[in-house]
């Protein structure tokens, strides 16, 4: 289980960007971080996955504060250009979380192919991840987060840089994958929709500074399609109710500081 | 790439070659005119052909090829040694800011005292011999290479970092698996560029000490001689293809090595 324990962060001298921001998620929740821009969803992921410590208060993991990176930890980034490593190939890109699990070079490998098999690109493994489409490089990048089986999957903005077509292929490999491995997944998004199909349960930031504003249970059947689920009445009357909630969390003006 | 690009691409690399050659005949032939015309005296400059000739002649001197594998191996030794301080030093001072802010001084001070300005003090402690030679181009390259380091893990992109940071990597490790990498092909262009000033160091610093073994000494012995005029320069001949030798390898081994870099990217893969 992860809490977020009235955690908030500035940079600097500036202003908060986050306060007193409280969460729970249970294990295996799949839960989607949405607001307005500068709300502060991606401190606030960077702050679970260790890279920034918070100005105050605590994340724990399983009751454990987090310090530093955690164990059992997977990440996407936006950005797969920058973050794939073009100097290794695909199926080394995979491999290389598996090298702090202190696997053997064979074993390292075999789960490798086996994890590029389980996103669709066991052909792509010896290729070199410039020399593929943007789609194809998120994939791998989402093969590389899963390799070493985390417990805890954060996603920033993971598919924003790619085409609708692709995006919606991708969201629906990565309700198979949650599906399938049960790992607990933090996804940041802007787009409402998005946010909507993949979740359990929808969290909305509102900005300035950054704080939950609304908490949305997602009761939408497990199995998603994207026609089919978009579709539904449930799905249109929680989009509108998230999209409100971050149009509000945009307008509000910042509270007096204490 | 698209195999047109690749076509394009080859076609363009296919001019560029053409016109070196053009450029390099105009040069022979005005030399060879200038040469011939007895505007100069044929003994201050004799015609280009019969400087190419003796070139050749040379290639097949043994003593003279000797002294290029003397030239070629304290460049090499040089260059090496370099390299072997620059890019950990490099590595250091890139990532330890308190390690560049203690060198900056150092360093500022060192760095404009010109490597030829060098010679008659280290021929001095070291004698006339190829060590003087080896620790002139040694000092010579350690500039470009380390600053190359440097300026190459500054542009390490912060994301990489962050990835493997997240996947528990800790600070050695991001830096040798995404510094080094991400700087690597900085560090090859620094050590070209270090090439070129190491041959210019090795022959000078064989020139100035006059005698011994070498490319350099064979010029400045041929400078003494009466009518050397053609040996001088056969000489320079040599000096000079050596470089673009050197240069178009070195260019052609970043090129494989680096194939991700965006300026190769599709040339060689």
């Amino acid at each position: 289980m992860l809490r977020i324990d009235r955690l908030s962060h500035r940079y600097g001298d500036g202003p908060d960007v986050l306060q007193d921001i409280e969460l729970t998620v249970p294990d295996g929740q799949l839960l989607t971080l949405v607001g307005p821009s500068g709300c502060g969803k991606s401190t606030l992921l960077r702050c679970v996955a260790g890279l920034l410590r918070p100005s105050a208060g605590r994340i724990t993991l399983d009751g454990e504060v987090v310090d530093g990176v955690p164990d059992r930890l997977g990440v996407v980034f936006q950005d797969y250009g920058r973050s794939l490593f073009p100097w290794l190939s695909v199926r080394e890109n995979v491999a290389l979380p598996l090298r702090r699990r202190g696997l053997p070079r064979a074993e390292r490998h075999a789960a490798a192919v086996a994890m590029l098999e389980q996103v669709g690109l066991a052909d792509a493994a010896r290729r070199h991840p410039w020399q593929l489409s943007g789609g194809m490089q998120q994939r791998v990048a989402l093969a590389r987060a899963l390799a070493a089986r985390p417990a805890l999957l954060l996603m920033d903005e993971p598919f924003g840089a790619l085409d609708a077509q692709t995006r919606e292929d991708l969201e629906d490999l990565l309700l198979r994958l949650h599906r399938a491995e049960g790992m607990t997944i933090v996804l940041v998004t802007h787009d409402i929709d998005e946010s909507v199909y993949v979740a359990d349960r929808v969290v909305v930031l509102a900005a300035g500074p950054g704080r939950v504003r609304a908490d949305l249970p997602v009761a939408l059947p497990a199995e998603r399609d994207q026609i089919a689920t978009r579709g539904l009445p449930e799905f249109i009357a929680l989009r509108t109710e998230v999209g409100r909630a971050v149009r509000q969390g945009a307008a509000t003006p910042p509270p007096p500081r204490a | 790439m698209s195999p047109a690009t690749v076509r394009r691409k080859r076609a363009g690399r296919a001019r560029n070659a053409l016109l070196g050659a053009v450029g390099v005949l105009v040069a022979f032939a005005a030399c060879e005119a200038l040469g011939r015309s007895g505007m100069v005296r044929s003994a201050f400059l004799p015609p280009a052909s019969e400087v190419l000739v003796r070139a050749v002649e040379l290639g097949g001197d043994t003593a003279f090829l000797n002294g290029v594998g003397a030239t070629l191996e304290a460049w090499a030794t040089g260059l090496a040694l370099a390299c072997a301080l620059a890019i950990p030093l490099g590595l250091l001072l890139g990532s330890v800011p308190a390690a560049a802010q203690a060198a900056r001084v150092l360093i500022e001070f060192l760095r404009p005292v010109p490597s030829v300005a060098l010679i008659p003090l280290v021929s001095l402690l070291l004698g006339a011999g190829s060590e003087t030679t080896v620790a002139l181009v040694a000092y010579a390259c350690v500039w470009p290479v380390l600053f190359n380091t440097v300026y190459g893990l500054g542009e390490t992109d912060p994301l990489a970092k962050d990835t493997l940071r997240a996947f528990g990597f800790g600070r050695l490790a991001v830096l040798l698996r995404a510094g080094l990498p991400s700087a690597a092909p900085f560090i090859a262009a620094g050590v070209r560029i270090a090439a070129a000033t190491a041959l210019i160091l090795a022959v000078a610093s064989e020139i100035l000490a006059g005698f011994g073994e070498g490319l350099g000494t064979f010029i400045a012995q041929a400078g003494m001689a009466t009518d050397g005029t053609r040996d001088v320069l056969a000489g320079v001949v040599w000096a000079g293809a050596l470089g673009l030798v050197i240069n178009l390898a070195l260019t052609a081994v970043e090129r494989r090595l680096f194939p991700w870099a965006p300026e190769h990217r599709g040339s060689g893969a």
